[in-house]
């Protein structure tokens, strides 16, 4: 079984974020990138699936090559092998349509995404390469089984989960329960170097959103702390004060 | 140049998020001088149907079939892009739920549509522009987005906009469309669903439980206190790491995101990653042992102390409070 898994380089998760030029960049300075804590989910149940050499897993980014040492990463984890598309990924759109045109010359069998980015947290592309490659998805994927040319998924909704059954292949966005995260050991570090990475060039595509600029949250005021022994002052703070009971 | 609104159900009935979607796709319409369409599809009876119109909706499109009685993503996604070119219709909301955010870019797809997915207010138009702003990098900052396609797909943020209700009615039409076969090829085996627990990411309150609860067996009062309040049960990372609770009660970075108007965090340290999925709450009431618990700095009301004495005391206080009401 082939899997491709679409993985991306997002700010580590302790980032305080902020923004430069009049709040219109994302201010870059000193912040560590990461493989995005979704992708290393799917990552890590690609590489239990295709165990004991059952066909390849591919890693695919959208990213100029800054994003190298993060490809790295999943390669050290146990990928096969990776393909970088050098653009800057500019929107979920432009990032579906490059790796939905990779898709259609090299098919896979099972193609994966983890169910949002934590930067732009668009959770957009499984469902966009889906449409794009006219194959099922699942946005938000808890559970991945496969038996022949079926999988078993579970989709999560509100309040609740949902079971599917549906034939590869097909899209999914991994979230957790799909596996846990695989760290890399020392033999696949070293062999990670020499593992194969290939750099593609984009295809012209039109994309239909733009990012203008960037706010903060407004920060909240001093917090009001009621005695531990008085908690009907917080119920009655919270009624008549916050009015949110 | 219409405005469509997909409205989610649940079971066949409509839920909070789908009220704050068609209020938020009417004020779009107002802004747009344009009429309002809502599409609802599944097995909704008529007088569920007619709520749509309380919320501003001027026409209601009934697609019932029973393949259709549950979500279907791709051929949901396949009726409502119909709908929309059937109509004219220029701009598409629908809630930012979990299905909604599988439809939003398959739609964006089949119209050639630019999506703004998460959407917190209402569209800044004019001079030909069209932006609208959204959470991003986790509910740590916002990104005003601009979209540059002639349509656009929007889906709201539960709890960020306010319902509106009108004192209008909406005719109903039964609306039908052949779907391709290939549109069901995922299937449904098994729909599970708690319907005696509060759904998390709509919920109005929540209430949030961390490591410093110590063990799943003192989930007992944090379920309790919840219960009393109506409010969705929620948890950090390490109580779901280590099985305490379910996967689906984790918010934050890499959890749920939510935004309710009450927001309770008991024995929850307030890391980074936490606070990002929990930041945009109205209102933050934290209950910890550790006067300098980082999550105090973020809180609009606290209580220094522990959970095991507070929180039996406040689940008193509610009760005479409610009792007392
Ligand atoms: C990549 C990555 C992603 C992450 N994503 C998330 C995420 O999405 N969500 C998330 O929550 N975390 C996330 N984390 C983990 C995060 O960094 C923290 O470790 C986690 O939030 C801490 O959980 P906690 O507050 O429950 O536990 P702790 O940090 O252990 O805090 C427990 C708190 O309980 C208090 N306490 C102890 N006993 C009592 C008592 N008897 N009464 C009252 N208070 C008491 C303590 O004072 C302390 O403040 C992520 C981490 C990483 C590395």
């Amino acid at each position: 079984m082939k899997i491709l898994v679409c993985i991306s380089n997002v700010p580590d998760t302790t980032t305080k974020i902020t923004f430069t030029d009049n709040n219109t960049q994302f201010n870059t300075n000193g912040v560590q990138f990461i493989l995005n804590p979704y992708d290393e989910i799917a990552l890590a149940r690609a590489i239990e699936l295709t165990d004991g050499g059952n066909g390849p897993v591919t890693v695919i980014n959208v990213g100029e090559v800054n994003t190298e040492p993060t490809i790295r990463k999943a390669l050290a984890i146990g990928a096969t092998d990776a393909v970088r598309i050098n653009a800057k990924p500019h929107d979920a759109w432009f990032v579906a349509f490059q790796i939905a045109q990779y898709i259609k010359a090299n098919p896979y069998d099972l193609i994966l995404t983890g169910r949002e980015s934590i930067d732009y947290n668009g959770s957009k592309v499984a469902a966009m390469l889906g449409e794009f490659l006219d194959l099922p998805s699942v946005s938000i994927m808890k559970k991945l089984e496969i038996a022949g040319d079926h999988a078993t998924v579970e989709r999560e909704i509100e309040g609740g989960k949902e079971v599917l059954s549906i034939p590869l292949p097909f899209v999914a966005g991994a979230a957790e329960g799909v596996a846990e995260p695989k760290i890399p050991n020392m033999r696949g570090i070293m062999s990670a170097r020499t593992k194969p990475l290939i750099v593609i060039e984009p295809v012209e595509v039109k994309t239909f959103s733009e990012v203008i600029s960037y706010e903060t949250p407004a920060p909240r005021g001093q917090v009001k702390l009621v005695p531990a022994d008085d908690a009907a002052k917080l119920v009655s703070l919270l009624h008549t004060e916050a009015r949110v009971i | 140049m219409s405005v469509l609104v997909y409205t989610e159900n649940s079971d066949g009935k409509f839920k909070k998020s789908t009220f704050e979607a068609i209020s938020y796709a009417r004020a779009i319409a107002d802004q747009n001088n344009t009429s309002l369409t809502a599409i609802s599809i599944g097995d909704v009876s008529k007088d569920e149907l007619a709520l749509i119109g309380n919320y501003g909706a001027d026409k209601i499109l009934n697609v019932s079939n029973e393949k259709l009685k549950n979500f279907v993503n791709q051929a949901y996604a396949s009726i409502i892009a119909e709908a929309a070119k059937k109509l004219g219709a220029a701009i598409i909301v629908l809630s930012n739920s979990f299905s909604g955010r599988g439809l939003a870019p398959c739609l964006g797809v089949k119209l050639e549509a630019g999506v703004v997915d998460g959407a917190v207010s209402l569209p800044e138009q004019g001079e030909g522009k069209f932006r609208v702003k959204k959470t991003a990098f986790s509910g740590k900052a916002f990104a005003i987005v601009e979209l540059t396609s002639p349509k656009k797909i929007i889906s709201l943020t539960p709890n960020s906009y306010k319902i509106v209700e009108t004192a209008s009615k909406a005719s109903i039409e039964d609306f039908s469309i052949d779907v391709k076969p290939s549109d069901f090829a995922a299937v449904i085996k098994e729909i599970v669903r708690s319907t005696d627990k509060v759904s998390l990411p709509d919920a109005d309150i929540v209430v949030s439980g961390g490591r410093g609860l110590k063990g799943p067996e003192n989930w007992g009062m944090i379920e309790e206190l919840a219960g009393l309040l109506g409010a969705a049960l929620a948890c950090s990372k390490p109580v779901s790491d280590a099985g305490w609770r379910s996967h689906s009660e984790h918010v934050g970075q890499t959890g749920i995101a939510v935004s309710p108007n009450l927001y309770i965090a008991i024995g929850i340290s307030g890391a980074i990653q936490h606070l990002a999925g929990v930041s945009s709450s109205k209102v933050i009431v934290v209950i910890n042992k550790d006067a300098e618990a980082p999550f105090f700095k973020v809180a609009d009301y606290g209580i220094v102390g522990d959970a095991f004495e507070v929180v039996p005391e406040l689940i008193k206080a509610i009760k005479e409070y409610k009792a007392s009401a």
